[in-house]
């Protein structure tokens, strides 16, 4: 499996990343880890004609806490996200996620802003962005702009992203105390893509209520999806096990996933209740400080 | 237009001229000839094609050539001089964690990062750490009990024995 | 403990002697196919067909011949002027090698594009136009089966069906009368689906035919290169190519499982496109290709059905089976075994009667099937045997492991003849399961399952005890294309005591290179580290034919065995005429003769062949060489006692595999360690299909899931911590007394993991679960029983 030709660039500031996208319009492609990429393109389901390979410019890759909120820069590599000290202090769902993703040799070329550019409902990073309530940062040729997480997956492999946008940042505030985060999916083998992902963070208070909370679902719908009727199910409630029951009913009904290799639609929306149920569960012990 | 790429090859500085398409384990094992990074699916799915890039193990079927560029790459051929094993390697030869031979230089190339950040690995920890790498042989038990066997060794500490355990 | 009569010095039989051929492995410095490079040489690369059935209408090279660097494009056309356009298979069916009018399966090869590098030859594969009118394909072979079934082989002359062969073994009508008085029935439909081996290296060659010596060297990824040469002389004879003139090699091969023992259209495209430009021309498919194209294994619907008493005794079984071989018939099989060894379905049970029948049919599939770890069709007949045995032991309510102690075959009672003809050379079926489950804990787990299912926990036990028969086979009945089924051994010793033996079997990881040195060393004394083992060059070996199905120990090991006591026979002639004694006066003690009641008077191995070189006996013939054909006069079987553990998650039909205890009998060890480790993948090959692995089509013939993204290959996660043991009882009829490993644990095991999954969910009436068994498949069944 060999990609078609190409031209390859190798811009080493972001001006000239994004003149470059200008320049060569919707035959240029980003390129960022490249482990969705390039798969692609040896099975030639791409062919750019240009790559601009965006791995050459400084200081796209970093997490820093900065005023309440949590800063990871676009070319930050999986495995940096896994092993980060930051991150684990504040989303202990971003070691359960980047487990689940691929295996330790992707995960040290995949970056996380090429996983949410790359609008597969499939990958892990998007449901978990819902969870946190991220907001993404893209930078064209007039500046930079903030999209929240909520307006930027579009359709399929389509997302807010102009063509002459690189994804920049991603920007999570940090949780109050008494906030827990959490992700699983079901998997076929270790690395596949998810059959049903759910990820949950969670804010309670000392008499159990549920006092902010975000629920994102993985491969269980043509666009990654917020779970927006699960979170009031549980938002300004207690967190029993009867409120659980009803946004893991309600996550169930309100995806759309279809039947695939994986299993039948009716299968993956008894996962998403199964997995909400989990997840809640799992990030509401986590605030609790279990 | 082909591109000219500087790259540190097992301490070997080269110079290439290559094609912006070519794959990074078609650099190295048809212009460079080492031919002990196998290639095994097309999907990025089996790890055959494990080498280290600057210190990371990754699927050099996954990477430009050309991204190689300015940086340092190791591969099997150039964790030990001929003639002598290193600690993994020896891990391997003396708990028979391989049969044909196929799957071993991805393994091992990913398993010398492993030790390295995780010099005590549980088996748990090293049955995921090499969740990338597909091996149909073995059966993974052995290649567990080899990277124990080096883990100990390179830790300086006794090794298990390397006799089969029968129950 | 393994009892060893050499020392670790010389390291024979028994001991876990570290494997010779690792360190060229370890350092990179295996020489696998895709490793040779050629100068000069061109690279192939194949056009396939993105339809299951249709009709080419035209196929347009132009552009693909503007691409730089492409050189030819062939097609079936051109293939049919030198008649080269089909081969026989293994089994005399025709399969096509181009297509020259109608493609019959996806990823059919279509044509092949030659260009001077591959990622030309890639380029102008993707340039290959052509136009198809696409057919409605055939693809369930139950309808294919339809009287009313369009025909598929309309290139058969008068072909009306889609139906190949029918066999059938037994006495029919003795098997229904007990049935008919049977206080038992329990019948079962199963299916056993469509897997592939998927080695992680593929397949491919390098044929480089020179034109000037009109000489053939096909370098090539295969399990049998002395059969692959005789099979190419025959197909490709008319052209001017005769046997002597073409070598085969077979590299290092990078896992075979019985994947590598077709001849696939690439091979001989390969062939021909260097016998035409008189380049070397080299071809590896990709793993896609690999998937899609290159032959499946199993692929059987069995309906199983067992006779028996209320108490518990097995009185009668009766199989049948319906065999998909896609398009053509080309099985990897002896060709008198339509359905390979499936015979062997009896099982480890003391009963006399069955019946067995079998129908294969076309579809539009690819062809195959061969082995996938196993000798021929074994690890369906156990499936079918171990399953229907649970479902018997859970239909009259009895544990599955006293049902089995009470039906084994006893120990006293080998040689047994089965009902279906074979005679098991020896076994200790009871001895095996009492060990596997004293080692897993049988009873404490029963109570503990007790106590978890009180609480609505699913947690299974499950058990597989199984009859392998491998070391195909006796000439007077295995035969591949006619050439009997022996194998061969040649050891040369040189005038220093060192040693180099050839065989006409090929490892593809099992170790050769140390066992069979191993069985020289513990028959001549010279240390296995001083005998070199080579295999796999048609040039320098002697004739064989190869290794799959678990036959190269009880072959070629047994014809190591009987070279090497010839050379034993003539060093006790020398040793005589050296001591100056009388022959009968002589010992044998690893290693050396000694005078019989002087033990100071001797001389060691290395003397006497110092001697065969330098002082022999006048009228004797120098050196000290012998070859050896070793013709088996009976299989040898394997057997096993496998225990699996699982737990499963309710909710998401998760399965876990808890524990797994597999206890071999292979007979004599040759080496510990590397029988552990052949057990050990075995049993990773044998979770594969049980839980993960499947092939699957949709209506259309598309495959829907071609790569191993979706293919779904156990990595180390998914398999479990094996735990091994063994009985030995040696084979009486084999000159070591082994019976050969390798593929026991892919055969045995899977009807271990789905028993117990069964077993776990069996509260809720949950009888059957075809494999593999996913955690969908497990949600769905309790779905259908209101449990989620
Ligand atoms: C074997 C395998 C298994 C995998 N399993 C999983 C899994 O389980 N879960 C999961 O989530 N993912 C999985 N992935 C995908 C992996 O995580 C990818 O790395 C990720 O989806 C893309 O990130 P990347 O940096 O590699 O992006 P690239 O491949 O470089 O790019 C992906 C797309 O995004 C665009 N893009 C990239 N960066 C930017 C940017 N900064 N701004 C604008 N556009 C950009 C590119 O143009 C391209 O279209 C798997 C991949 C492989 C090979
Ligand atoms: S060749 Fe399989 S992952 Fe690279
Ligand atoms: S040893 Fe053969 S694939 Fe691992």
């Amino acid at each position: 499996m060999i990609p078609q030709s190409f031209q390859y660039e190798s811009p080493g500031t972001m001006a000239d990343a994004i003149a470059l996208l200008e320049k060569h319009g919707d035959e240029a492609k980003i390129l960022s880890g490249g482990h969705s990429l390039i798969p692609m393109m040896k099975l030639r389901f791409a062919t750019p004609e240009y790559l601009i390979d965006i791995n050459g410019i400084p200081g796209l890759s970093y997490i820093r806490e900065e005023k309440g909120t949590v800063k990871i820069g676009a070319l930050s590599r999986e495995a940096e996200i896994e092993h980060s000290d930051l991150l684990k202090k504040h989303f202990p769902i971003f070691a359960d996620v980047t487990k689940l993703i691929a295996d330790p040799q992707v995960r040290n070329r995949g970056t996380i802003g090429g996983n949410l550019a790359h609008g597969d409902a499939a990958n892990d990073h998007p449901a978990v962005m819902m969870a946190l309530q991220a907001t993404v940062i893209a930078t064209g040729s007039g500046g930079s702009r903030s999209i929240p997480i909520d307006e930027f997956f579009f359709g399929f492999y389509t997302t807010a992203l102009k063509q002459n946008e690189i994804l920049t940042e991603i920007q999570i505030p940090v949780p109050p105390a008494g906030t827990g985060s959490a992700y699983h999916k079901l998997e076929r083998k270790v690395g596949d893509y998810a059959t049903a992902g759910v990820a949950v963070q969670l804010t309670v208070d000392g008499k159990g209520v549920c006092k902010a909370i975000g629920i994102g679902l993985t491969n269980v719908n043509p666009i990654p999806l917020r779970a927006v009727r699960s979170e009031q199910a549980l938002l300004g409630k207690v967190i029993n096990s009867e409120n659980i029951a009803l946004a893991a009913q309600f996550a169930s009904e309100d995806c759309n996933p279809s039947a695939d290799l994986r299993g039948s639609e009716e299968y993956k929306r008894a996962m998403v209740a199964v997995l909400v149920k989990r997840m809640v569960l799992k990030a509401a012990e986590r605030a609790m400080g279990k | 237009m082909n591109k000219v790429i500087t790259v540190t090859v097992n301490g070997v500085q080269q110079v290439l001229e290559v094609e912006p398409r070519t794959l990074l384990v078609h650099m190295i094992r048809e212009i460079l000839n080492l031919t002990g990074t196998h290639i095994g699916c097309d999907t990025s799915s089996c790890g055959a094609c494990t080498i280290l890039l600057d210190g990371k193990s990754v699927k050099s079927c996954t990477i430009l050539a050309v991204q190689a560029n300015g940086k340092s790459i190791t591969t099997i051929e150039g964790i030990s001089t001929e003639g002598e094993l290193n600690p993994i390697q020896e891990g391997f030869k003396e708990n028979h964690g391989l049969h044909c031979g196929f799957c071993t230089p991805g393994m091992i190339m990913r398993i010398t990062e492993l030790l390295k950040d995780n010099p005590d690995p549980t088996e748990e920890e090293i049955r995921w750490g090499i969740s990338g790498n597909l091996c149909r042989c073995t059966g993974y038990n052995n290649i567990v009990k080899a990277v124990l066997y080096a883990s100990a060794k390179m830790r300086g500490v006794p090794t298990a024995s390397t006799e089969p355990e029968f129950v | 403990m393994i009892q060893c009569k050499t020392s670790k010095e010389i390291s024979g039989m028994g001991h876990s002697m570290k494997r010779k051929e690792d360190v060229r492995f370890l350092h990179g410095k295996g020489h696998y196919i895709d490793d040779l490079k050629l100068p000069g040489m061109l690279y192939m690369d194949i056009a396939r067909s993105p339809y299951a059935y249709a009709k080419i209408k035209n196929i347009d090279i132009s552009e693909a011949m503007k691409v730089p660097g492409v050189v030819a494009v062939v097609t079936g056309k051109d293939l049919e002027k030198y008649n080269l356009h089909w081969m026989p298979t293994l089994m005399s069916d025709t399969q096509m090698v181009l297509p020259t009018d109608t493609v019959m399966y996806q990823a059919q090869e279509v044509a092949a594009v030659i260009a001077t590098s591959r990622y030309a030859a890639r380029d102008g594969r993707e340039a290959v136009k052509v136009e198809y009118e696409v057919m409605k394909p055939v693809i369930d072979p139950f309808k294919a089966m339809h009287a009313d079934a369009p025909v598929l082989r309309t290139d058969k002359p008068g072909k009306k069906d889609n139906h190949i062969w029918h066999w059938e073994v037994g006495d029919k009508a003795k098997t229904e009368k007990v049935f008919k008085d049977a206080e038992v029935v329990v019948k079962q439909d199963m299916y056993i689906p469509r897997i592939h081996v998927s080695s992680i290296e593929t397949c491919g060659c390098v044929a480089d035919y020179d034109k000037v010596n009109n000489h053939l060297t096909m370098y090539m990824t295969t399990q049998a290169p002395h059969a692959i040469r005789t099979v190419i002389a025959l197909v490709a004879g008319h052209v001017g190519l005769s046997e002597e003139k073409i070598r085969v090699v077979s590299p290092d091969i990078g896992g075979g499982f019985g994947g590598k023992v077709p001849v696939y259209p690439g091979y001989v495209i390969a062939i021909a496109v260097s016998f035409l430009t008189g380049k070397p021309v080299k071809w590896i498919e990709d793993r896609s290709e690999n998937l899609q194209a290159d032959s499946f294994a199993r692929d059987y619907h069995i309906t199983a059905e067992l006779a028996g008493t209320r108490a518990g005794k097995i009185q009668a079984t009766r199989f049948k089976v319906l065999a998909d071989h896609g398009y053509t018939d080309a099985s990897a099989n002896p060709s008198k075994f339509h359905t390979g060894l499936f015979s062997i379905a009896t099982g480890s049970y003391d009963y006399d009667t069955a019946y067995m029948e079998a129908d294969a049919v076309y579809t539009n599939k690819p062809p195959g099937g061969v082995a996938y770890r196993c000798s021929f069709r074994v690890t369906e007949a156990v499936h079918a045997i171990e399953r229907i045995t649970d479902r018997f032991a859970f239909e009259i309510g009895m544990d599955p492991a006293r049902l089995r102690m009470k039906n084994f075959i006893k120990k006293e009672d080998f040689p047994w003849k089965s009902p279906t003809g074979w005679i098991y050379d020896s076994g200790d079926y009871h001895a095996g399961l009492k060990k596997a489950m004293e080692a897993i804990g049988y009873d404490a787990l029963r109570k503990e399952q007790i106590e978890k299912r009180k609480k609505g926990e699913l947690m299974g036990i499950g058990i597989s005890t199984f009859t392998e028969i491998v070391g195909a086979g006796p000439s007077k009945d295995f035969d591949i294309l006619g050439i009997k089924m022996f194998d061969s051994a040649e050891i040369r010793v040189h005038p220093t005591g060192k040693a180099i033996a050839r065989f006409g079997t090929k490892s593809q990881g099992q170790g050769h290179e140390t066992t069979y040195a191993q069985i020289i060393a513990e028959e001549l004394g010279i240390p296995a580290a001083n005998i070199q083992i080579e295999e796999g060059d048609t040039d320098t070996a002697p004739y064989g034919l190869g290794t799959y199905a678990s036959r190269s120990t009880p072959t070629a090991g047994a014809a190591a065995a009987v070279a090497a006591r010839k050379l034993r026979d003539k060093a006790r002639k020398i040793a005589a005429y050296l001591l100056e004694v009388s022959e009968d006066d002589l010992v044998w003690e690893t290693g050396k003769f000694y005078v019989k009641g002087a033990p100071e008077k001797s001389k060691t191995i290395q003397e006497i062949v110092f001697a065969a070189y330098t002082n022999h006996p006048q009228g004797m013939q120098a050196g000290f060489e012998a070859t050896h054909y070793y013709d088996p006069p009976n299989l040898t079987f394997p057997s096993g006692a496998y225990i699996c553990v699982v737990d499963i998650d309710k909710e998401t039909g998760a399965i876990h595999v808890r524990r797994f205890v597999a206890i071999d009998d292979c007979g004599h060890i040759i080496n510990p360690m590397i029988v552990q480790g052949q057990v050990h993948g075995g049993l990773t090959q044998g979770i594969a299909p049980a839980m993960y692995e499947e092939l699957i089509y949709d209506e259309d013939g598309n495959i829907l899931n071609g790569t191993l993204m979706d293919y779904l290959v156990p990595t180390a996660v998914e398999s479990p911590k094996w735990e091994t043991g063994h009985v030995v009882t040696p084979s009486p009829h084999h000159p070591i007394g082994a019976k050969g490993v390798g593929e026991s644990p892919t055969v045995g095991s899977p009807p271990a993991i789905v028993n117990a999954i069964v077993d776990a969910l069996s509260p809720y009436g949950i009888k059957h679960m075809d494999i593999p068994v996913t955690p969908f498949k497990v949600w769905k069944a309790l779905k259908e029983k209101g449990v989620v």
